[in-house]
């Protein structure tokens, strides 16, 4: 398997208040940070071989200025190899889809553009704390579509306080009607050190109970489903098996990244790795030639089996039978899932059902002591 | 020999007894007040705890009395327990007299009441010590005459004290020297010495605590074990101090030790007599007795990998607690383990709690069992305690189960509810004693069996803490019992199967469905609960899967906090027991004995 590249750029406009990925609400830090990359790049040219997919994550990408972005994929490309098909994805704010920053963006080389529309309702989204409105919404994913994007990708999120089960549906029917060639449905999770996350623990905020949780996420896989979407990861369905996102599909089948920027993660197939998360750390420790890692692990054979059901249980590929290393008590668990209707053989595979899907998390478990 | 005097303290649990015990150490100025600490005999952690004792102690006080004269008291501390009778009885067989401690509050109690004919049946000199006058609550006048009318003993002899305050402390001991008689034994005739304790010493070995009915012991003697018929070389011998204090000599009246090169406390016997190889006594003394294990029960290492782990614990415990016996046992459900015999259930809760604390061992402990009989379709009489060997019911001629002489003394108001208990528990032959106005004693014959199932626990919610309870052991009579089975998602679960009357199999089968509900999470599937006799489904319950727990969100290739996660659930749920698909908590083992508390 081909390796990908993910590059973590930590700036937002402000800071939503569910979020617990890593970002400043500023662009202040962003010439520590860019030495920072510049740096680490260098320090990885060559040890990957070449790669199919480049991510550009975050934080908001598309809120750095055109010079950087460039500059940033510039020095990407003449330090890395990449093969000819790669898949180069860029996350993208509703609200910096301008047509020039589109133009941009297919100018970089730039072939798929994941965008975070949350929603399309004003409400919703000023609850989120997102800065576009539905109609911004709709137009990116218009003016995207005009300027020649043909592989989009639209975030969604439900359980929002309040939302209707109807109201959510009326979301991914509004996303339908732009036929994007990947769409993530995420439920809204209250974490800790978030605002949201805050309120719960005063008590003043709640997430989904169980059983409403299960609605929201049957509802999308049935909609979704109609629609003739894969639907092949918890939380991700594509327009077809080749819209599938290739670099976030290594993360679950185990393939190698490299990932460079704060906070990011790596993984070279034996060992991983993941950096400091402040920026000025980060950029201090490149700046005097260490590399910015905060610690690394190699995994034991049994972290390994862990993994590899972890993971695959969350995905419609699950987990090659071989993996499995079944001994009499996991066969039978394995029977008994399969009568509960969790998981299926499928190929040589064992695979979630949608039931299964929504216990991807206790899946593993079962088949370990 | 006339500067001796042995005695014992004896009491309801809580009435003072080890207090007292520290204030009468303190006296005999053994421990400056800086070294001082509360109960000073309670060595165990779990004796401090739990405020029982639970192994004999003894310990020589120096005492000058007030005349002057120098004595040398001694004082056998006992296990407050019934399930720890025998060694109680070796102790008192130890003792010329007792201190009999009365609550000034709470009075005569009922293993007031047993301690008081125990020490009577020794023909040992009683001196009521009443305790606790500095309780707003105290009402002397009103204990004095329980303890006239219930013990038959003469009040005016009571002893006023306060052992949390020190009040009356010299009277107690003035008593003892002036009440208590001289231990009388011919020095010159052979050694006869009794074996009330035995304590294990990881540098010495067995230490063994014994009285000294005639003869002398020196270091050097060889001497023998009547009872087991064994020899040993006499390494050391001398007082119980607050640590050991060596002797050149023990002679007749003594109470002391003996330190002879005895690996374990199994290899003595607690009222073994010892004597000299050389000059043997005629008979050991009377009263010996086979201590008997009267509750059984299994238990398994949590992970099956620490079986060989569990293996050693229970050797070295075994070291110290002569009365637990255990053979290997195996089960369907939990693997490799042990079934053991305990003397009682307290007995058994401590063992379970120090094979975890001090040993370190996570257990599973089945659900407790008494010994049946069964004669057999072929003539054979079979004993089963455990109900794994239930024997097929179509060969039963006659099941007999153990039964008890239980004694309960509480105030009046309850005895409507007390009444109820016990018919519910299947007692029978009630006898009524009322001691004073206002209290009564009920006596009922009762199956040891239901004692074991939560009677304790019941019996202190429906008389709102104020009965209070002691057994003994009667005989065997013939009952109506059957196996009831209990099946997770149709697979029968071995640990979890009870022998039970059969009047009672439904309701304990409800209870025992309802309470494995409780304690079982929910897991991804359903989970069918079922009691059964035979093939006859008699209860069921069913714990209904969680359906949903996936977190729907991204998190990027940060794949090792997720591992963490699972690893940290993966080590939570090795202290499960995997019975086919189903993950049971260890809690759940003990909860189906458990009943639901009825009462305020
Ligand atoms: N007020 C009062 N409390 C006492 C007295 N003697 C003991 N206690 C308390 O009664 C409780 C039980 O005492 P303890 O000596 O452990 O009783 P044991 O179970 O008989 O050994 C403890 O809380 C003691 O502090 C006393 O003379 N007066
Ligand atoms: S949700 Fe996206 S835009 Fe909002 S703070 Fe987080 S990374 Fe920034
Ligand atoms: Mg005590």
């Amino acid at each position: 398997m081909s390796p990908g590249v993910y590059v973590h750029i930590p700036f937002c406009r402000s800071k939503c208040p569910y979020c617990g990925f890593y970002s400043v609400p500023s662009k202040r830090p962003v010439p520590i940070w860019f030495e920072g990359i510049k740096k680490e790049i260098r320090l990885y040219k060559g040890l990957f071989g070449r790669f199919d997919s480049l991510y550009l994550g975050g934080g908001t990408p598309t809120f750095l200025d055109d010079a950087i972005l460039s500059c940033l994929t510039d020095h990407l490309f003449a330090h890395f190899d990449f093969t000819a098909d790669r898949e180069f994805t860029i996350e993208a704010n509703p609200c910096d889809l301008s047509a020039e920053k589109i133009r941009l963006l297919k100018e970089l080389g730039i072939n798929r553009v994941n965008v975070g529309i949350q929603s399309f309702d004003d409400g919703a989204l000023a609850f989120l704390g997102r800065r576009h409105t539905g109609r911004e919404a709709e137009n990116s994913l218009k003016r995207l579509r005009r300027l020649g994007f043909r592989n989009i990708g639209v975030d969604l999120i439900y359980g929002l306080p309040g939302q209707t089960l109807e109201h959510w549906e009326g979301t991914l029917n509004q996303a339908l009607l732009f036929q994007p060639e990947h769409i993530s449905c995420y439920e809204l999770t209250l974490e800790e050190q978030t605002v949201f996350g805050r309120l719960q623990e005063k008590g003043e905020m709640h997430g989904l109970s169980e059983e409403d949780g299960r609605a929201f996420f049957l509802a999308a896989a049935k909609r979704l489903g109609e629609a003739g979407y894969v639907h092949y990861e918890v939380s991700n369905y594509a327009r077809t098996e080749a819209f599938c996102c290739r670099h976030n599909s290594k993360y679950w089948n185990r393939s190698p990244y490299l990932g460079l920027g704060p906070s990011a993660h790596s993984f070279d197939g034996t060992e991983r790795w993941w950096n400091v998360r402040s920026v000025r750390h980060y950029g201090a420790l490149l700046k005097r030639g260490s590399p910015p890692i905060q610690a690394r692990e190699t995994l034991t054979k049994e972290q390994i089996r862990l993994e590899s059901l972890a993971l695959g249980f969350r995905t419609s590929q699950g987990v090659a039978l071989t993996r499995m290393a079944l001994e009499p008590r996991s066969t039978e668990m394995l029977s008994t899932l399969k009568t509960a209707g969790l998981l299926k053989l499928k190929d040589g595979r064992v695979v979630p059902t949608e039931e299964g899907f929504l216990v991807a998390d206790s899946l593993p478990l079962c088949f370990f002591p | 020999m006339d500067h001796i005097r042995n005695f014992s303290i004896i009491a309801h649990i809580d009435h003072g007894k080890s207090t007292l015990a520290d204030r009468l150490i303190q006296a005999a100025g053994l421990v400056n007040e800086r070294d001082f600490r509360d109960q000073i005999l309670d060595t165990m952690d779990i004796e401090r705890e739990r405020g029982i004792t639970i192994k004999s102690q003894a310990i020589s006080l120096p005492y000058v009395d007030k005349q002057g004269r120098s004595f040398e008291l001694n004082l056998i501390d006992t296990p407050g327990h019934v399930d720890f009778s025998y060694e109680v009885s070796r102790a008192l067989a130890s003792c010329e007299g007792v201190l009999l401690l009365v609550d000034a509050a709470q009075g005569v109690e009922a293993q007031t009441v047993a301690n008081a004919y125990a020490a009577m049946e020794h023909d040992l000199e009683i001196i009521p010590v009443i305790n606790k006058i500095d309780l707003p609550s105290a009402d002397i006048e009103r204990v004095k005459e329980e303890i006239e009318i219930e013990l038959g003993l003469d009040s005016d002899q009571a002893i006023l004290c306060s052992a949390k305050e020190g009040t009356g402390i010299r009277d107690v001991l003035e008593a003892i020297v002036t009440v208590i008689p001289p231990p009388s034994g011919p020095v010159e005739k052979p050694l006869q010495a009794l074996i009330f304790d035995a304590h294990y010493d990881p540098f010495r070995g067995t230490i063994v605590s014994c009285r000294l009915f005639s003869g002398s012991v020196r270091a050097g003697d060889r001497i023998r074990l009547m009872h087991n018929r064994a020899t040993y070389k006499a390494e050391e011998v001398g007082l119980f101090r607050l640590n050991r204090e060596p002797k050149k000599e023990l002679s007749a009246g003594e109470v002391g030790y003996i330190i002879s090169g005895i690996k374990t406390v199994s290899d003595v016997r607690i009222g073994d007599t010892i004597t000299l190889e050389g000059n043997a006594a005629q008979a050991p003394l009377p009263g010996f007795k086979e201590i008997k294990p009267v509750v059984f029960a299994s238990i398994y290492p949590v992970a099956s990998d620490d079986y060989r782990s569990l293996a050693d614990a229970l050797e070295k415990y075994k070291l110290n607690d002569a009365a637990l016996i255990f053979q290997k046992d195996s089960s369907a459900a939990l693997g490799l383990g042990f079934r053991c015999g305990f003397l009682g259930l307290l007995h058994l809760e401590i063992v379970q709690e120090r094979l975890e604390r001090e040993y370190g061992q996570s257990l599973i402990m089945t659900s407790p069992t008494v010994q049946y009989r069964f004669l057999l379709s072929n003539g054979e009489e079979i004993i089963v305690d455990n109900p794994v060997y239930y024997p097929d019911p179509s060969t039963i001629v006659k099941a007999m189960e153990p039964f008890i002489r239980a004694s309960i003394m509480i105030p009046e108001r309850y005895m409507g509810a007390v009444m109820d208990l016990c018919l519910e528990r299947r007692g029978v032959n009630a006898q009524f004693n009322y001691p004073t106005p206002g209290r009564i004693e009920i006596r009922f014959d009762m199956p040891l069996a239901e004692v074991i199932y939560d009677f304790y626990d019941s019996l202190k919610t429906v008389t709102q803490g104020y009965g209070s309870f002691d057994y003994e052991l009667l005989d065997y009579r013939e009952s109506d019992l059957v196996k009831l089975n209990i099946l997770l998602n149709g697979e029968k679960v071995d640990a979890l199967s009870q022998i039970v009357f059969r009047d009672s199999a439904r309701p304990r089968a409800l209870n025992a469905c309802q309470k494995l509900k409780q304690e079982i999470p929910r897991h991804m599937f359903k989970i069918a609960i079922q009691g059964a006799i035979g093939s006859t489904v008699i209860a069921r319950s069913t714990i209904s899967p969680f359906r949903k727990d996936v977190t729907a969100k991204c998190y990027g290739g940060d794949i090792t906090r997720k591992r963490k996660l699972l690893e940290k659930q993966k080590k939570g749920k090795k202290r499960m027991k995997m019975v086919g698909s189903v993950a049971i908590p260890q809690s759940a083992f003990v909860a189906v004995l458990k009943t639901d508390k009825k009462g305020s």
